[in-house]
């Protein structure tokens, strides 16, 4: 054992039915560190930080905490071994007050004393300057609050290892920075501190070390020092950076080209999820998307445009003509296809077969008295299967068996079944593994030269720039410019998301 | 005003609710029914009436406001009722004696379901449901007819009022009467102040919303789960034991159809105080309010010359139905608000 | 031979896997149990009742007689829990109901009518049972998709009202039907020596498969029933769907409610029906759906209602009082859902996979 060293993971395996999570992964954590975990959606990095927390228990592996073998079986276990954690999710009860979200759990007090908690409570939340009252119950406060309260509970628990997975994405720049000087004096108190975010400038604003996991396997640890950006990101895929740019295919702008009709129009639309109103158009054949960083608002737009929120206004043109879109089915019967953004709530029906899943959309659109024959839905089926090369062990099989990737595939042959004019699809290469990234981005560009109109969204802006002819960035729910052709750059993007306005 | 009901708990709000439309409806009965609804003792039988049903609708509470549910409360109370009448007086029983058996019944059936539902996983609904079922088929098994308890000391204990002290009215010959209590109240009134301690001052106590409130949630603060709804089981099938005692030593008598569509008016009066069935929200002042509310109905029907007995289902079957619409209303309403 | 043996296993472990082989199993170890004890018990004889027509009498007979309303109530029941992921409590207290509409519209306010003093026909009668009955599953439907509310608790509602509105519609008179046509959907049609309940839920049956077959509401329940979430945006209305189980119950209820009626030519609203909701929850848990909504097998629930059916005749035949009845049959649940509750599940694959792992390593 290093000197210093607060926390060590040896060999740590973990898998879960049909995917190998984490494969002989190590980790170090010293004293005073603030210790960056990055990777890809699906590297492993949440699943690490659910074994170090006790959420799930690892396969393999030794786990060392101060000098002391230790094993974590359960949350309860890990918060008296001194480590806390900040998820990315909110992980409060809301139908607590402020205060009692703060402390419950954590004393073998039988009495609650309520005075003494509020005090302690309303002192800490001035303190960390978190605009919460107390006694308040915490579903009446806003998402960044509540995120900033599981902070305060975390930093308040006198802990050896701070754990923030994610906990930035729901907060705004000065927010941030609140955390930030508070994760720098907890350094210096010698608290050791792992920090995952998807945000590079905030990892090189506060961390002294990079740990990057690759697809459940480790990759390397690196002082922050030693390890630029460019090769960060190269690091986090995978892929040298020159050879990236080389994959881009199309160099048409196809919306500068008159004579491509419009396929879909919509001016002024806006939904109950609180976007400004749009304006928005895609050409037949183009590919276009949404940029801008988690909760500016590109998936409220797109499910706007499916009718999957309630529309609050907006007219919308298909093909020239007006029509009304209020509902999914309004979109499907014009011709629109919708992959949704998260997977597992929107997407799968888990327990239903891949047949069904594949069939469901096409079924619906049939009605409610058509039913497909069986030799029908299981012609479609098979067909889609070996089309998109989706590994399952049957058409039956049901689909929450299959991997995060081929599930997202039975997804898109869903809605390629429809045979949609205009096909959107919301981070189709969330959480899945590489090699059907690259499918999923090849298809798009073989779809769209075949014909089909395309709205491309994905964190991962790479991703974008090579399937996407033009982009429209967001920023705080409004549409805050448009970049096509020369601009399609990676630091553009940066710069148009960050403030300095685009006219497009 | 608006940002008091908005800092205001969910739990609070449905509570102010219940009070207010439990004091509207008493009042209304004084006003337009009269007399009968300003005499103390009216007031009182509602409570010597209901006791038994007051603590079950504290168990049921604590159990909902955990995200559970348990209708084995009423078949708890036949086969309580039952098992200590036989004991009373066929065996010669005494009195301490059949109380600890109306415990050791409660405990046995907390410590069977809890483990079924807590570590098992299997859903309270289902589990309870068998222990419905077993509860009414044991009672059949131990006796099948009904019977009056005779045992004296029994008998003694259950006809023992006590005093309101400063209350009473003057009866049709001129005579000052006392209002008096059965002792199953002051046991009611007693389990309604250590549930509601237990609920509002203790860690185990809050533990309880907090796993109600969110599952996952709790477990991440470092709530051990399954013992709290494991304990939320237990103790509300003990505290169901005791409410099956005090029932019978309301009614005297051990019958199968003792207790009948109790679990049905215990959920329905922890609902009508304010508990709701998703869990994390509930007061335990509210479920005796709600058991009052229930009660009053039943007693404007009757007195209200709707003699035919369908009136009070009715009634009680749309109040209910008005109160789950409100909650159901209220809650969506508030949701919207704090996306704004 | 290995091979065969092991492609043997594999056959044998696919159909133990199968939904359908809970509640056949279930029938198959319960007609055992008869066949060693009693084997008196699956004789059916031809007799003649009372009007001199012949009819088959049998504890067999008496399985799929009594059995008929269950069965009925368990193929809407699935539904229900497929789409919505709850039971629905009311309908006992529904059949009172709609028993209850049945009779007020046949006798009107002459409560003893004689054999041709009816007010009406008995198609029409029941047809307005059925828009009652439909009107109150309707109603559950709004408060469970619309409002949101649970289920179960959303039904207490109807649970706690139901028995009264039932009483109420006949002004808690008791209407007897002399008629002796009206006893024939309960009893036997002359000339035909099979209990007509019988083909009353095999007629019922067939609609259901047709109706499986020929729209798509299995697909939509199941995927509602699943993730609303996805089904909304796959197109479909999950309120609308949630909502129509409950009215397709509603017509089930009718059909029961009918029968049971008949049966009596009367009703008695606070016992008729009594405990049914729970026989027919029971019947889609035994069937091997999941409580929680979701995939489902029709079948399954209706082979589980004749299992309870064969299960209370059998207790019978052996002098248990109806009263205690509830106690068996709380033990079979609670050992089916002990042993259908995945952590149960797991802990006994993990026991007979060491003894294998440790042959393996030998």
């Amino acid at each position: 054992m290093s000197e210093g060293a607060l926390l060590e993971l040896r060999g740590i395996y973990k898998s879960f039915p049909g995917v190998k999570a984490l494969q002989n992964v190590d980790f170090n954590l010293r004293k005073g560190e603030i210790h960056a975990l990055m990777g890809e959606n699906g590297a492993g990095k949440s699943t690490l930080i659910k074994v170090l927390t006790g959420v799930y228990t690892k396969d393999e592996g030794d786990i060392t905490l101060d000098g002391q073998s230790v094993n974590i079986r359960s949350p309860q276990d890990a918060q008296h071994m001194g480590i806390s954690t900040v998820y990315q999710e909110i992980t409060l009860c809301p139908n607590l007050s402020v205060a009692e979200n703060i402390y419950i759990g954590r004393s073998d007090n039988v009495i609650q004393n309520w005075k003494e908690m509020f005090s302690g409570a309303e002192k800490m939340l001035k303190a960390l300057d978190i605009p919460a009252e107390a006694t308040a119950q915490l579903a009446s406060c806003s998402i960044a609050v509540q995120q900033m309260v599981a902070i305060a509970r975390a930093v308040d628990m006198d802990c050896k290892v701070l754990i923030l997975d994610e906990p930035t994405s729901s907060l705004d720049d000065q927010e941030v920075q609140k955390l930030f000087k508070l994760m720098r004096d907890l350094k210096e108190r010698g608290v050791g501190i792992i920090f995952v975010t998807h945000f590079l400038d905030q990892v090189y604003e506060v961390c002294d070390k990079i740990t990057v996991l690759r697809d459940g396997k480790l990759v390397g640890e690196y002082p922050i020092k030693e390890l630029p950006r460019v090769e960060l990101v190269s690091k986090m895929l995978g892929k040298e950076l020159d050879d990236m740019s080389e994959i881009k295919t199309h160099d048409v702008v196809k919306d500068d080209d008159d004579s491509v009709p419009v396929i879909y129009e919509a001016e002024g639309l806006s939904s109950t999820e609180g976007i400004k109103p749009f304006d928005f158009h895609i050409k037949k054949g183009e590919v276009n998307g949404f940029v801008g960083l988690l909760g500016s608002g590109r998936s409220e737009c797109v499910r706007a445009i499916f009718g999957a929120d309630r529309v609050l206004s907006g007219t919308v043109k298909k093909n020239g003509k007006i029509v009304k879109i209020q509902k999914p089915i309004d979109a499907m019967k014009n011709g629109i296809a919708y992959l949704p953004e998260d997977r597992k709530v929107d997407g799968i029906i888990g327990e239903l077969s891949v047949k069904d899943n594949i069939i469901l959309a096409l079924q619906v659109m049939k009605g409610f008295f058509k039913p497909l024959s069986k030799s029908e839905a299981e012609a479609f089926a098979a067909e889609y299967i070996d089309m998109l090369k989706i590994k399952t062990a049957s058409a039956d099989t049901p689909i929450k068996s299959l991997s995060g990737g081929n599930q997202q595939k039975c997804i898109v042959a869903r809605w390629l079944l429809t045979h949609p004019e205009y096909l959107i699809l919301d981070e189709p290469t969330r959480g899945i593994d590489v090699g059907t990234k690259v499918d999923i981005q090849k298809l798009v560009l073989k779809l769209a030269e075949e014909g089909m109109s395309i709205t491309f969204i994905s964190s991962e802006t790479d991703e974008m720039l090579r399937t996407c002819s033009r982009l429209i960035v967001m920023r705080d729910r409004k549409v805050v410019g448009e970049l096509k052709g020369e601009d399609l750059t990676q630091s553009k993007i940066m710069s148009t998301i960050a403030g300095g306005e685009v006219q497009s | 005003m608006s940002k008091k009901i908005r800092n205001m708990t969910d739990s609070n709000m449905l509570l102010s609710i219940t009070i207010i439309v439990f004091l509207l409806m008493y009042i209304g009965a004084i006003i337009f029914q009269g007399k009968g609804f300003t005499k103390p003792q009216t007031f009182f039988n509602i409570l010597n009436a209901n006791a038994g049903l007051i603590i079950l609708a504290c168990a049921e509470s604590l159990v909902m406001i955990t995200g559970g549910i348990d209708i084995s409360v009423g078949g708890m109370t036949a086969l309580v009722s039952m098992c200590c009448a036989v004991y009373l007086d066929h065996h010669n029983g005494n009195v301490p004696v059949s109380m600890l058996i109306a415990l050791l019944i409660g405990l046995a059936y907390g410590l069977v379901q809890g483990y079924l539902v807590a570590y098992l996983d299997i859903q309270p609904f289902i589990v309870s449901l068998a222990g419905m079922f077993f509860a009414r088929g044991m009672t059949t098994i131990v006796n099948s007819d009904p019977f009056n308890v005779v045992n004296e000391q029994f008998v003694a204990l259950k006809l023992t009022r006590i005093n309101v002290p400063g209350m009473g009215s003057i009866n049709k010959k001129g005579v000052y009467v006392n209002a008096y209590v059965e002792i199953g109240v002051i046991i009611a009134i007693l389990i309604v102040i250590l549930m509601f301690v237990m609920l509002r001052w203790t860690k185990l106590g809050r533990s309880f919303y907090a796993v109600g409130g969110n599952k996952q949630s709790a477990l991440m603060l470092g709530i051990n789960v399954k013992k709290t709804k494991f304990l939320s089981h237990l103790i509300c099938s003990v505290l169901a034991g005791i409410g099956g005692y005090v029932y019978f030593l309301h009614v005297g008598s051990g019958a199968v159809t003792n207790g009948q569509g109790a679990e049905m008016n215990a959920i329905a009066s922890s609902i009508i105080g304010g508990t709701m069935l998703t869990g994390g929200v509930g007061n335990i002042i509210g479920s005796f309010i709600g058991v009052l509310s229930l009660a009053t109905i039943q007693n404007i029907v009757a007195t209200a010359g709707l003699g035919e007995a369908w009136w009070t289902g009715i009634t009680i079957a749309a109040m209910l139905c008005l109160f789950l619409v409100i909650q159901s209303v209220l809650m969506a309403r508030k949701k919207k608000m704090m996306k704004k | 031979m290995s091979a065969k043996k092991n492609s043997l296993s594999d056959l044998f472990g696919k159909i133990v896997r199968q939904q359908i082989f809970i509640p056949i199993a279930a029938l198959f170890i319960l007609l055992l149990f008869n066949l060693i004890f009693d084997p008196g018990f699956f004789v059916i004889t031809l007799g003649e009742n009372s009007a001199g027509d012949p009819v088959l009498s049998g504890n067999l007979i008496t399985v799929i007689n009594m059995g008929s309303e269950l069965a009925i109530l368990a193929i809407g029941m699935t539904f229900v829990t497929a789409a919505s992921g709850g039971q629905d409590i009311s309908v006992g207290a529904a059949i009172a109901i709609a028993g209850s509409v049945l009779l007020r519209v046949l006798c009107g306010d002459n409560t003893r009518p004689a054999a041709g003093e009816l007010q009406t026909s008995f198609l029409v009668a029941f047809i307005v049972s059925c828009i009652v009955a439909m009107a109150f599953g309707a109603f559950n439907g709004v408060l469970v998709s619309i409002f949101k509310i649970q289920p179960m608790v959303a039904t207490l509602i109807l649970y706690t009202a139901g028995r009264s509105i039932a009483a109420w519609i006949n002004n808690n008179e008791l209407p007897i039907i002399s008629d002796p046509e009206f006893g024939y959907f309960g009893g036997f049609i002359p000339g035909i020596p099979v209990p007509t309940p019988v083909f009353i839920a095999i007629a019922c049956m067939i609609v259901a498969a047709l109706v499986l077959k020929f729209t798509n509401l299995g697909l939509y329940t199941q995927a509602v029933g699943i993730n609303e979430n996805s089904s909304r945006l796959n197109g479909l209305n999950p309120v609308f769907i949630k909502w129509l189980t409950f009215v397709i119950l509603g017509l089930c209820v009718a059909v029961a409610a009918l029968i049971k009626v008949s049966r009596l030519s009367s009703i008695n609203y606070s016992v008729i029906a009594k405990d049914i909701e729970m026989d027919a929850i029971l019947a889609v848990a035994l069937g091997g759906n999941a409580l929680s909504g979701g995939k489902f097998n029709l079948w399954a629930s209706i082979i589980g209602a004749y299992v309870i059916q064969l299960l209370t005749t059998t207790l019978f035949k052996y002098e248990v009082p109806s009263d205690a009845l509830p106690a068996y049959k709380a033990v079979v649940v609670i050992l089916l859902v002990v042993f259908s509750a995945p952590t149960v599940r797991e802990k006994l694959a993990h026991l007979k996979k060491s003894p294998a792992a440790k042959k393996g390593v030998a």
